[in-house]
């Protein structure tokens, strides 16, 4: 399994999380895990993801992300699951 | 598994607080190329650094990319030059083709730095050694990106006060051939005492003769994420304060640690060590000095700075070792002047003056660093000023530096600006009073007491 993490943050608004799902779901993304909170009409998502069938590579993914972002009126950010497990894991 | 408050605040720390990894440093010996020929050994190190860091750029990015932590600078680090070019080169011009190359190979692998354009001439200096120091004003006027060091002294053999007296001159002459740019040749040049051999930073970084063929060091940084902790236990005692900073630095060094291992699995380059330093950058809060305000402080400088600094640069080192498998380097924290906003408004307004940095150099990683003095500085007084540095790293068995930039055709009152990482600075004084006889004695300080071990 090849983890990686998803953050969503921006203004809240219909369809975030479709089309986020939507498109991991083209490109053979597995979603494992989604938290998701409202603070002050701003939305917060994080998604931990499965990409090791994924039908693309790791940049080409990290830019359609945040194009997808720009679409929606958000800011999308991917980042391998490794250096949060570093920096909060002894 | 990872839960969401982890992934923000991660997050928080790059976005808002300026973490970022300074430096991915390949260091590369390139002791296999000496040979009788200068141009043949010119051929054979623009080779040696293309075949292990040909791709060292493209790597790091493509890390910062997945990992979504910034690396600032890719850098080399070889072979101090002098022991490489010590068989081929008669005369300075000779260590100049070197340094040209050098600067060439760096340009076209597309790296910030490469530093080692060094001398260890810590007890005494050899014909090629001299030849070297000699070459560095012209090396430094007529190159980019490369970064020079000479290590005058250490603990174990005393001070060559030969070295020191020739540095002093060196400095003023490299000030003077690159007056035109407000005599930036200084701002790549350091000279040390206890130079380590893994040292990732610059300007002294250089690939020492004990390391592997090829070794990657990393250096990370992050005073704006300790600042920002800080904040958040204002007021309270020092056990919370020191506790909050190895909490901090542990968070940090793990981030070095995750890239390095990472770079060095890319790049199929063992990895060396963390070095575990607070480094500044002209940005606004991504200060030491800011941290030493919040600590308690109306500004770097006044008094309690130094145990201010002690107590941050010890705390820093207790919460990285444990974040990593192997630490060296400087490790510590860092005090530039013009690469610090709080220090450059500390030394505006009058806080800060160079004997205080001199104190604090005492407790920190490094020495006086990155100081612009006036230009009519005499050598004998830079060199005075390297005596005293090196005289601190020697007793206190620490790295010590200085790296000072006399402006020329400037003096106290006029600021300099650099650009960059590298920031800007008002002229420093300098004590007026000289040290001519002083520095002229020949030969050597002889090692300290303690350092005799065995």
């Amino acid at each position: 399994m090849d983890k990686s993490v998803i953050t969503v943050v921006g203004k809240d608004t219909v369809g975030i999380i479709a089309k986020v799902c939507t498109y991991l779901a083209g490109r053979q993304i597995n979603i494992l895990d989604i938290s998701q909170t409202i603070v002050q009409g701003f939305f917060n998502m994080m998604m931990i993801v499965d990409t090791s069938s994924m039908d693309t590579d790791f940049t080409t993914l990290s830019d359609e992300l945040g194009s997808l972002g720009e679409e929606i009126g958000v800011q999308i950010k991917c980042q391998k699951e490794e250096i949060f497990d570093m920096m909060h894991r002894i | 598994m990872i839960n969401m408050k982890e992934v923000f605040e991660t997050n928080a720390m790059v976005e808002k607080e300026n973490l970022d990894v300074r430096t991915i440093t390949m260091g590369i010996s390139l002791l296999d190329c000496a040979g009788g020929d200068v141009d043949t050994v010119c051929k054979k190190i623009a080779e040696k650094i293309k075949r292990y860091a040909g791709n060292l750029a493209g790597t790091a990015e493509g890390i910062a990319r997945e990992f979504g932590i910034p690396i600032v600078n890719k850098r080399v680090s070889v072979t101090p030059i002098a022991l490489v070019g010590a068989s081929c080169c008669k005369s300075p011009a000779d260590y100049l083709k070197i340094a040209l190359t050098l600067d060439r190979t760096a340009s076209e692998i597309g790296i910030n730095f490469l530093g080692g354009f060094s001398a260890i001439v810590s007890k005494g200096m050899t014909e090629s050694d001299r030849m070297m120091i000699e070459s560095i004003p012209e090396v430094l006027a007529q190159t980019q990106i490369i970064c020079s060091s000479v290590n005058v002294g250490s603990t174990k053999t005393g001070i060559n006060m030969d070295a020191v007296r020739l540095m002093g001159h060196i400095v003023k002459e490299t000030a003077v051939k690159t007056a035109d740019r407000d005599s930036f040749g200084c701002a790549k040049l350091v000279v040390l005492c206890n130079a380590p051999d893994d040292n990732p930073f610059m300007a002294g970084a250089f690939h020492g003769v004990t390391e592997a063929d090829a070794i990657i060091n990393v250096g990370v940084s992050g005073p704006g994420v300790v600042k920002y902790a800080l904040e958040k236990v204002h007021g309270k005692s020092f056990e919370v304060l020191c506790e909050t900073i190895k909490k901090t630095a542990f968070k940090i060094t793990r981030v070095g640690q995750a890239v390095a291992q990472e770079a060095s699995r890319r790049l199929g380059v063992p990895f060396g060590i963390i070095d575990l330093s607070l480094a500044p950058t002209p940005a606004i809060g991504d200060s030491v000095a800011d941290i030493l305000q919040e600590i308690g402080l109306e500004k770097a400088g006044a008094p309690g700075t130094t145990a201010a600094l002690a107590l941050l640069n010890d705390q820093v080192k207790k919460g990285g070792v444990m974040a990593s498998s192997y630490v060296g380097g400087l490790s510590g924290a860092f005090i530039p002047v013009s690469e610090d906003q709080g220090m450059i408004e500390a030394a505006e307004c009058g806080a800060l003056c160079i004997e205080k940095l001199e104190a604090m150099t005492c407790v920190c990683s490094v020495g006086l660093d990155m100081i612009a003095i006036p230009g009519d500085t005499p050598d004998s007084t830079i060199s005075g000023i390297i005596a005293d540095e090196a005289a601190i790293g020697m007793v206190n068995q620490k790295t010590t530096a200085v790296r000072i930039i006399p402006v020329i055709g400037k003096g106290v009152g006029d600021t300099v600006e650099f650009g960059g990482l590298l920031g800007h600075a008002p002229i420093m004084p300098v004590n007026r009073f000289g040290c001519e006889e002083f520095i002229s004695r020949e030969g050597r300080i002889p090692a300290p007491i303690h350092s005799f071990k065995n």
